[in-house]
């Protein structure tokens, strides 16, 4: 190959029509940079939720139990080489001597510098630092309302007086099933030998608290020494594991930006397609003189690969760049609409994404067109013929690298083979599909042509199968383009109305513990009284585990075989009973049991993680003691709670008509509206009900509907985001589309035809197209995001349709409307030049 | 002999019949002959060029050029031939649109590997056909006339031993169309090349040595003009 002359030419010809070329590399530009500022904001806002999610565990990972930790387990913990704090948790009387009180209490005893996310909360604000400094309690907020303590107050904690030092505003801590509901109090943990309040027997928890540094994954650390754990009776929680009621949340989230990081990588695609193509259309004449003159057909190839590559490469470098600033300077603009400061910088991982997407894509969809730059005949020297140029067999290679390059990319992005393939045949079936109505579309309009219909539309349909017609890249450009706008927004309404379900605004608030059976009324009367709702009302029975599975509780704790751990088999059971199943939950196995007969079986439904902890099957028994009384039961049912509420959740469900006369009191779950009415509604029912305690969730949920708002927000930003390059992304394959008709436009305004006649062509033309690939577009998308909904992110698809009616008139108007400017550019300039720099 | 064709056919096939556009056709060319292959529109004559030219392939037949059998030849064998022994005229001139009139030129010297000294041939030629101001322009900003003149001097830059004009004037007026037949005809004495020029105009054809006449895909007259070679 004679590749001077191949540089040579490829250089000299890219000199001539720069405008021409920066149209062309700007669509690359710009696929590319869609793809870099998407994937950056993902990054960034993901780092940022992550953040703010480690922030409900206060650290990166919490190892307890209710004995001291071990040495061998600590020495091991060392080996983490991570920060540390230690908490000791202990349940104790409290004596309030200004009010000669007591009252039930949860302190904690911290040393380090725990949280190492998130703040502690106090007032005044300067008392979580100084705490620690001397003898100084920070006194639960709920408390101190409820008593009317002051700051400066006292309270005595076992043997030891301490100052009240500010108000605790905030805790640590799962807002889990196993939620202890006395007040915390925090004391600094040197103090605790002088309390003298750990006695033999009494309830501790022992709490280490680790903040790693960043590349340490310590779920993996956790897996490998789950043995360990389990029989140290020990408890490791990581933020995966505190995640666990916002689960849906971020499964959501991460399946949602998986979907916006592919669509970015087709808005590139399509980006980088419609402009190779149409640019080596463009070339096909001159490579045929090249040819003609005696070019070899792998020299005349070259020539436009170099040229294309190296174009790919300048643009592909610019897109990044551009990216990079867009994504950098956007928040900085859109500084005031945002509903929290998000810190962008610049995401690495994400340019080289888009650099290695970039040119892959640039150069495959290069590699497609040019091929068949091999076949140009040189004929086309003397005959001017629009004849498709021949297909070259080494397409189909292309289009195989093509389809394997998508399928990486979903790979790297669901890490799922099952999933990247999956989603590769389906973006395939709506390339398919797209190709196919295009190409009926060229068939039924020639077979089907509407001969007696008026000059301008007979021109206009026409357009639509003549030789050269751009048909089939408008029809999948823009079929793909609304296609992906009304995915976007049909899946970004399903989820948002999701996820802003389980934000604060919809959760309970406050629980009332300790209520008796008898005051029952008096404490609905209160409620209502507040004009706050009862949102759940039930009683609560406290028993243990005497034995299951026909062994009792002492032989199971013998036996070393069993897999259950020692956590679980002594933990106080908090039974409820009810005639039917809370609707949040769902049925796995059986039949829930409502009422019981009165027969000799008692069928009670356990939830799965209750069954799996302790090895039970369907049918088992278990005994339970009832304050002394032994009480046999099978297990009837399987449930799996529905975590995301708040409401009270019980692991054990018994039916109605066994547990009523047993010693038992009420809970009651009811959502207050404000601070305010939080503090008389716990004044008035303390009042009342002096054994009752009122429980505010209001510090949980605050930091839990931080992160609802983030999730909700990022998710609309990157939908609105998404659409709006994809509208760029659409709107310059339209605006690029004018190439292609500028010679069939020109014959006809040389032909005579008048301004307006050229116009009403096109906008028949365009309005066909527009209308039959929105059309197509749309469908996918709703099957698209039907499947999607059902299998991905399994929720109900319920969409409303006017706004989808709004996004197809909007793209038709679009697609004529660009379609019309793109004949005004013919319609303006003189044939003559036209004709020469055709 | 630099060019012998022997009971060429080509037909084309459309969706239910077949069109036969050269039937039969036989003939031979001598080397420095200059001759004109005229007849209707339709009649075959481009098609019959492009053949001769390497540009296409016989349904069926034998072609001979500059001693090289082509029908027997790959694309990039027969690129390689025109590009050593044949220059092409063309109706619609097909100068490459971003090359300015002198890397035109150059272009055959160039894929032949010679790029020593093509530039001074180049403009050498630009010069003889009348354009050396003109080395720099795009064909854009060239007329007809200009653009036909810069083919020649292409045409004529890699010396080949053939040269094929299809209609060389059909897309000028007559005063221009003059001037570019004069500089084809003066060239060509220059270097003496052999000459086969498709046109439809008699005048032109009347200045060349013989005339082959095609109607409906088939030579119905093949006859020398002696007498009037020269002007
Ligand atoms: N690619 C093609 N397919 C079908 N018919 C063709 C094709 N190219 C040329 N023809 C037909 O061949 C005949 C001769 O064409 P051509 O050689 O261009 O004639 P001329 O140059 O003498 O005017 C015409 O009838 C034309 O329609
Ligand atoms: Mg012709």
């Amino acid at each position: 190959m004679n590749w001077s002359l191949i540089i040579k030419t490829a250089f000299r010809d890219s000199r001539k029509d720069r405008s021409k070329l920066v149209l062309f590399m700007s669509s690359i530009i710009l696929g590319v940079a869609a793809l870099v500022a998407i994937n950056s904001f993902n990054d960034n806002l993901v780092r940022d939720i992550e953040l703010q999610s480690k922030s409900l565990l206060g650290a990166d990972m919490t190892v307890g139990g209710n004995r001291p930790i071990p040495d061998s387990l600590l020495m091991s913990l060392d080996s983490l080489n991570a920060e540390q704090s230690t908490e000791i948790e202990l349940f104790s009387m409290s004596f309030l001597p200004s009010i000669e009180q007591s009252q039930f209490v949860r302190i904690k005893a911290l040393t380090g510098d725990f949280p190492y996310y998130g703040n502690l909360l106090t007032e005044p604000a300067s008392a979580s630092n100084t705490y620690k400094s001397g003898v100084y309690a920070l006194v639960d907020d709920g408390m101190m309302l409820q008593y009317g303590l002051e700051v400066g107050d006292s309270i005595k904690l076992g043997e030891l007086m301490f100052p009240i030092h500010g108000r605790l505003l905030t805790s640590f801590g799962s807002v889990g099933a196993g939620t202890s509901f006395a007040p915390p109090i925090y004391i600094a943990g040197k103090h605790i030998p002088a309390t003298d309040l750990i006695q033999p027997g009494s309830l501790v928890n022992y709490t280490n608290y680790y903040k790693v540094d960043n590349g340490t994954n310590l779920d993996e650390w956790k897996r490998a020494r789950r043995e360990r754990f389990r029989n140290s009776a020990i408890r490791v929680t990581t933020v995966e594991d505190q995640r666990e009621n916002l689960e849906r949340a971020f499964s959501n989230l991460n399946d949602f930006l998986n979907i916006v990081a592919l669509i970015s990588l087709l808005l590139a695609c399509i980006s980088v397609a419609s402009s190779v193509l149409i640019y080596v259309k463009t070339k096909v004449q001159s490579i045929a003189i090249l040819r003609c003159l005696g070019m070899k057909s792998e020299e005349a190839f070259m020539v436009y690969f170099l040229q294309i590559f190296a174009l790919g490469i300048l643009s592909v470098i610019l897109g990044v760049a551009l990216g990079s600033i867009i994504q950098v300077v956007l928040p900085i603009v859109l500084k005031g609409f945002l509903p929290y400061e998000v810190t962008m910088s610049v995401s690495l991982p994400a340019m080289i994404k888009g650099f290695v997407m970039g040119i892959l894509s640039t150069t495959l969809f290069a590699l497609g067109p040019l091929l068949s730059v091999r076949n140009i005949s040189p004929l086309k020297t003397l005959r001017i013929s629009d004849d498709p140029v021949k297909t070259d067999p080494l397409r189909w290679l292309v289009y195989g690298m093509i389809v394997l390059s998508i399928a990486g990319f979903l790979y790297s992005l669901t890490k799922s083979v099952s999933d990247a393939v999956v989603s590769t045949i389906g973006i395939l079936v709506a390339f398919l599909v797209l190709f196919m109505v295009a190409k009926f579309v060229t068939w039924a309009t020639r077979k089907y042509f509407p001969k007696k219909a008026s000059f301008v539309l007979r021109q206009g349909l026409s357009n639509l199968y003549r030789p050269n017609n751009q048909t089939q890249t408008l029809i999948v450009s823009i079929g793909l383009g609304s296609g992906i706008l009304t995915l976007l927004f049909i899946l970004q309404g399903l989820i948002l109305a999701n996820v802003e379900d389980m934000g604060a605004g919809n959760q309970p608030n406050m629980i009332v513990f300790g209520i008796e059976n008898d005051q029952d009324a008096e404490m609905q009367s209160i409620t209502k009284s507040f004009d706050m709702p009862i949102i759940q009302n039930v009683p609560v029975v406290t028993m243990e585990l005497a034995g299951w599975q026909g062994k009792t509780k002492k032989e199971w704790l013998r036996d070393t075989t069993r897999t259950a751990s020692r956590r679980t088999i002594n933990r106080e059971a908090r039974v409820s009973y009810r005639a039917e199943m809370d609707e949040d939950d769902e049925l796995i196995a059986g039949t829930y049991t409502g009422v019981h007969d009165g027969g000799d079986s008692i069928l009670i439904s356990l939830d799965q993680r209750y069954m799996d902890g302790l090895d039970l099957e369907l049918g088992d028994e278990l005994v339970w003691n009832v304050q002394g009384t032994l009480i046999k039961s099978y297990v009837g049912s399987i449930r799996k709670i529905n975590f995301r509420k708040l409401t009270s959740r019980f692991f054990i469900l018994f039916p109605t008509g066994v547990l009523e006369a047993a010693p038992q009191f009420r809970i009651l779950v009811t959502k207050s509206p404000s601070k305010q009415v939080t503090a008389d509604f716990r004044n008035a029912v303390v009042k009342a009900m002096p054994n009752a305690s009122v429980i505010d969730l209001g510090s949980i949920l605050s930091t839990l509907n931080d992160i609802i708002t983030k999730v909700s927000y990022v998710i609309k930003f990157m939908a609105g985001f998404s659409i709006l390059i994809g509208l760029i992304v659409l709107i310059s394959s339209l605006f690029l589309s004018k190439f292609q008709r500028i010679r069939e436009s020109v014959l006809l305004r040389t032909l005579g035809a008048v301004e307006k006649k050229i116009y009403r062509i096109n906008a028949v033309e365009y309005a066909a197209l527009g209308i039959l690939s929105a059309l197509t577009g749309i469908i996918l998308a709703l099957v698209g995001s039907y499947l999607l909904a059902k299998f991905v992110f399994e929720l109900e698809f319920n969409i409303s349709w006017w706004p989808i009616l709004g996004i197809f008139i909007f793209i038709v108007a679009l697609t004529v409307a660009i379609g019309l400017w793109n004949s005004r550019d013919v319609v303006k300039r003189s044939p003559l030049e036209i004709l020469r720099n055709v | 002999m630099i060019l012998e064709a022997k009971e060429i056919f080509k037909t084309y096939k459309s969706v239910n019949k077949e069109l036969t556009v050269l039937d039969n056709i036989n003939f031979h060319v001598e080397k420095g002959e200059i001759v004109a292959i005229v007849g209707p529109s339709g009649s075959g004559k481009t098609t019959l060029l492009g053949l001769c030219a390497g540009l296409d392939s016989p349904t069926s037949g034998a072609l001979q050029l500059a001693g090289e059998g082509i029908s027997q030849m790959n694309e990039n064998e027969k690129a390689d031939l025109r590009n050593r022994k044949v220059g092409f005229i063309f109706q619609n001139f097909q100068l490459l649109p971003t090359l300015t009139a002198l890397e035109n030129v150059m272009i055959p010297l160039e894929l032949q590997g010679r790029p020593k000294g093509a530039e001074a041939k180049a403009l050498d030629l630009l010069e003889r056909v009348g354009l050396g101001g003109r080395s720099h322009h795009y064909p854009s900003q060239l007329s007809g006339g200009e653009m036909q003149r810069v083919s020649l001097a292409r045409a004529f830059s890699n010396d080949p031993e053939i040269l094929f004009a299809d209609e060389p004037t059909g897309n000028l007026d007559e005063e221009t169309g003059l001037i570019v037949e004069n500089l084809l005809f003066d060239l060509n004495k220059e270097k003496q090349t052999t000459l086969i020029i498709v046109t439809h105009d008699l005048d032109l054809a009347n200045k060349t040595d013989r005339i082959i006449k095609l109607k409906g895909g088939k030579i119905v007259s093949d006859q020398s003009i002696k007498s009037s070679s020269t002007i």
